[in-house]
């Protein structure tokens, strides 16, 4: 079902208006050179990529406040979750996909109730907050990129599909801040079924594609990070036997003992070998290479590993030149979420509030996980930006604050019906890159009124 | 609603009040001349008691992206220092890097109930007021950093005219929402985005061509001329180096007299004597200070423990991640703007090096004879966590207390130090100075740091205690804005604080400039990266207090 329901209208808003510099939500790129024109509660976006279109044109259905199915009011809607969340011990506040103030509010919450808060995009967050929290790295941003970077190395992501904008606003930007030293940029695709479509124009000095398999792209990240460290990985021309016995253990663990055997040349992972020594090579003479990844797209079992592996190259090679690393991912105001939890309780979500003070563990307090294995006895799911992350399946009682139209399993027991930000009220949301947060300003297309509102209330009904 | 506090002795040195016995009035959050006749709807015996305003931090790094990765960086740090919710009270994190709430509570409950947070970046500047706004019982401001970022660098490169950087600067304050300027490294932070690995203070930016000491003149002038009451903010070039005494002492020559504020100074002032190439250079900084009446200065006093360095210094952070412990820690290049490092550290007593770091913060705190123009931080959290003032006072206060301590520090390092020799014990009336009149009148906080009539009644109230440490780390009552809200050192009520702007006149036209600017090259839109006052105030939860500045001249 769609969380939707017949009945009342969205008090729907009067003539036609002209926004600019409006900031979309729908990825966590956040682009804010937006024109949008709203006539009544309809949205015209004039420069927005497929998912913003999409988003910010999605026509709005009419949706109220629902208990077990029944039209009621906000205020009816609002006592009855908050009649949820008093009688349960352990309430799971998830979804969080919104502004810095839902996190806040659910943040409050959760610590008054002792709840357990994660984003329902955590998985992908945590593949690299793993990294950051064993070894660290070193990172660049968006701005940064676009204006430095002459080797942009993006990694089993594709980026285009995923952040329609990135190529167009950080690749082949017509202008940089640094054009009279250069601004020519190499963009390699590592990973197989990549959309490179994207990376041409003036700017592109050469895009160079390493098609592998998105399992298997681990090998040829540990076969760059060999040869930047300068270890002896070089493998003889044409000679197939010696590849695995003169190439080194690495060399022959990363193959499998099967690279070379049914190829006339000498490869990792299916991919020349002379093609990754090349890159390695490109990655050193790099002025300020950048490596691209967007977490979410990396399902390779252990993707933290080669998150860890692309920041260890990065490492590397700063050790004589400049490099650093860009996360992209970030959708649903995952950032949003993270950030505010860490800056309130110094941990990035997953943290359980049951015993009054806040307590983390990433395994233990990811709610997918508690709900696939019976714990917690009440689910709170916020979705207020897309229609996707609905409501996972589950047998809890659950209270849905959701965007009208949100996809769900199964019918919540209380569903009310949000605005997004950046849309139906203002806001503030932060980036992907974990440094620069935007204004979302309203659109006035409803009255829907604020997910954290109506959490406050859910609150001071307790 | 008239409140008297009855009979405390009071230090309030911007009213040359030095331990006197005053009944102090207060009504409708503000302090009142006294008035026999008034109804006292309120009366707290204070007698015995000691009263000052309440405490100012003003270079604590509390708020912004780079205390947020430090605070991600290290989960097994807050592990130490769970701290549950009350019925008052948030739960949340302590130890090296506290979580928001849990640094207002904490500084309030020391007797604080104002902090600055002095490195935000202009491109950060949003989410520094969202962690600030996040911060209770604190009056709170920041200091924007420029220096490093494109546009300036670009301008000076291009010399443009002098009005023209002025606006900018103006703006950039006006944007971000700040109440003084910083800079970091002069250039330091965009060269090492160039690959360049240090830069000292005459030597050119590979881009930009232009030198540290261009940059802080530049901004120190802008400032001065922009009437901007607090002067350049400067955390130097080659922190931590040994022999960057030379650079410091060379960076105050340059000022010729301006005024100037030299940020951690501890960290800049090394010298090279000894086997181990390493040794205090405090005497020579503050000999030169007496010279360049203009100049204060912070300490950054190393305290020992483990914490966390959180700089937007790159870097010297990324020369410095060696030394990483835990071995973890994260460098960034932002937006053609700033960068920043945060490399988590321990203090070690039994370490030649760090003893030596400690002994040459206190001996700067001692040999520096006008406590108006001197500080009391420790950097938080790269020196120490900022609870650990009450023992950084204590020894201060107390010779024998300082003697016993260095018995337990590396002796080493002594050798290489004054400290041992000498015998100044801080007063009542400087600490009051170092920790509230001095950071007030510094930041141009006109009704702050002071208990006179018009004053804000944030007020502190001490037990006296021979042990300093104890006296200052448990207040018996602190009042923010005229309520109670600690008593005996916690909690019992929680407020939101104000956040202090300072806004220079500049010209509109430099959005002309800038718009076209951002358009070009930025991926966040002028209009964007604005910061608005709705922003901060957020209905209702957050207040904006524009501290006045002198009127704009030209040179």
């Amino acid at each position: 079902m769609t969380a939707q329901a017949e009945g009342d209208h969205l008090g729907e808003p009067a003539g036609t208006q002209t926004y600019t510099n409006v900031t979309c939500p729908f990825c966590g790129l956040l682009c804010d050179d937006l024109q949008i024109t709203r006539t009544g509660s309809t949205l015209k976006v004039e420069n927005g990529c497929p998912r913003a279109t999409a988003g910010f044109q999605r026509p709005l259905p009419a949706a109220k406040p629902l208990v077990r199915g029944s039209e009621v009011s906000l205020e009816e809607a609002v006592q009855a979750a908050a009649a949820l969340v008093r009688g349960a011990s352990l309430p799971l506040y998830g979804g969080m996909a919104g502004d810095v103030s839902l996190a806040r509010a659910v943040l409050s919450i959760a610590d008054r109730t002792g709840g357990v808060v994660d984003h329902a995009l955590s998985e992908g967050q945590y593949r690299n907050f793993r990294v950051v929290q064993t070894s660290g790295w070193i990172m660049s941003t968006l701005t940064e990129t676009r204006n430095r970077a002459d080797l942009i190395i993006i990694v089993g992501s594709d980026v285009h599909k995923l952040h329609g904008r990135f190529f167009d606003r950080i690749v082949t930007n017509e202008h940089t801040m640094f054009e009279d030293i250069g601004g020519k940029r190499t963009v390699v695709f590592i990973g197989e079924g990549l959309d490179t479509s994207a990376a041409t124009g003036p700017r592109i000095e050469e895009v160079i594609s390493l098609p592998v398999s998105k399992d298997r792209i681990p090998e040829v990240l540990a076969a760059i990070s060999g040869l930047v460290r300068g270890h002896a990985l070089q493998v003889p021309e044409g000679t197939v036997e010696d590849a695995p016995k003169r190439s080194g253990i690495l060399a022959t663990l990363l193959s499998g003992g099967k690279s070379a055997s049914s190829a006339a040349v000498p490869e990792i992972a299916g991919v020349k070998f002379a093609d990754i020594e090349h890159i390695a090579e490109k990655c050193k003479k790099a002025q300020y290479g950048v490596m691209v990844w967007s977490p979410p797209a990396l399902s390779m079992p252990q993707a933290d590993l080669s998150v860890h592996m692309m920041t260890e190259i990065v490492r590397e090679l700063n050790l004589t030149t400049r490099f650093a690393g860009l996360a992209l991912g970030g959708n649903e105001g995952a950032p949003s979420a993270a950030s505010t939890c860490t800056w309130q309780t110094g941990y990035p979500l997953r943290v359980s509030f049951a015993s009054g003070a806040p307590e983390y563990d990433s395994y233990r307090y990811n709610i997918s996980r508690m709900l696939t294995d019976g714990e917690g006895d009440m689910l709170l799911w916020v979705a207020s930006i897309g229609t996707d992350i609905g409501l996972p399946q589950t047998s809890l009682p659950t209270v849905v604050l959701g965007t009208p139209g949100l996809r769900l399993a199964q019918p919540p027991t209380v569903y009310i019906p949000v605005g997004t930000p950046g849309i139906d009220h203002t806001g503030q949301m932060v980036r992907c890159d974990n440094v620069v947060s935007l204004p979302m300003q309203s659109l006035g297309r409803s009255k829907l009124p604020s997910s954290a509102d109506v959490l406050t209330a859910i609150e001071a009904a307790l | 609603m008239m409140i008297k506090l009855t009979g405390g002795k009071v230090y309030d040195p911007a009213n040359n009040v030095n331990g006197e016995v005053r009944d102090i009035y207060v009504r409708d959050g503000r302090v009142v001349a006294a008035d026999p006749d008034a109804r006292i709807d309120k009366e707290y015996d204070v007698r015995g008691k000691v009263v000052m305003a309440g405490a100012i931090d003003p270079h604590t790094h509390i708020g912004g992206g780079k205390v947020t990765i430090a605070r991600m960086l290290l989960p097994e740090d807050h592990e130490k220092d769970e701290v549950a919710h009350t019925e008052l009270t948030r739960s949340g994190t302590g130890h090296a890097l506290p979580s928001t709430m849990i640094t207002g509570y904490r500084y309030a409950e020391m007797g604080y109930t104002a902090a600055f947070e002095p490195a935000m970046l202009p491109a950060n500047a949003r989410q520094a007021h969202m962690e600030l706004g996040d911060t209770p019982l604190l009056d709170k401001g920041a200091f924007v950093m420029l220096g490093s970022d494109d546009f300036l660098l670009r301008s000076m490169a291009e010399k443009k005219d002098f009005e023209f950087i002025k606006d900018y600067i103006a703006w950039t304050m006006h944007a971000a929402q700040a109440i003084a300027m910083k800079v970091v490294n002069p250039g330091g932070i965009s060269a090492f985005k160039f690959n360049q690995r240090k830069l000292d203070l005459d030597e050119k930016h590979v881009y930009y061509g232009v030198t540290p000491r261009d940059i802080i003149l530049t901004l120190t002038r802008g400032l001065l001329e922009l009437g901007v009451t607090h002067p350049l903010h400067v955390h130097g070039c080659n922190l931590g180096i040994p022999g960057n005494v030379e650079t410091t002492l060379a960076t105050i020559r340059a000022t010729e007299g301006l005024p100037l504020h030299l940020t951690h100074i501890q960290f800049h002032s090394y010298a090279t004597e000894g086997d181990r190439h390493f040794s205090s250079g405090a005497v020579q900084i503050a000999d030169l200070l007496k010279k360049y009446p203009n100049i204060s200065i912070d300490v950054g006093q190393v305290m020992f423990g483990a914490t966390c360095t959180a700089s937007g210094d790159s870097m010297r952070q990324y020369n410095g991640a060696k030394n990483a412990d835990p071995k973890r820690w994260v460098v960034m290049d932002i937006e053609c703007d700033a960068g920043c490092g945060v490399v988590p550290f321990r203090y070690r007593d039994k370490s030649f090096v760090h003893a030596l770091q400690w002994a040459i913060g206190l001996e700067t705190f001692l040999l520096c004879d006008d406590p108006w123009r001197i500080f009391l931080t420790t950097d938080h959290p790269n020196g120490g966590p900022f609870y650990t003032y009450p023992h950084l006072i204590r020894l201060l206060m107390d010779r024998d207390f300082r003697r016993e301590t260095m018995l337990h520090v590396n002796p080493e390092a002594l050798k290489y130090s004054t400290l041992p020799n000498l015998d100044r014990e801080y007063s009542m009336y400087e600490v009051a100075i170092l920790t509230r009149a001095g950071p007030a009148r510094s930041l141009g906080l006109k009704d702050l740091g002071h208990v006179g009539p018009g004053a804000r009644a944030d007020i502190t109230v001490y037990t006296e205690d021979g042990n300093r440490e104890r006296m200052f780390e448990k207040p018996a009552m602190v009042f923010k804005n005229g309520e109670l809200v600690v008593r005996d050192g916690k909690v019992i009520k929680v407020v939101n604080g104000a956040t202090h702007v300072a806004r220079p006149e500049y010209n509109r036209d430099i959005e002309k400039s800038l718009k076209n600017y951002f358009d070009r090259y930025h991926t966040v839109r002028m209009e964007n990266f604005r910061l608005s006052d709705e922003e901060i105030i957020d209905g209702g939860r957050g207040e904006i207090i524009v501290q006045p500045t002198r009127a704009r001249t030209s040179s």
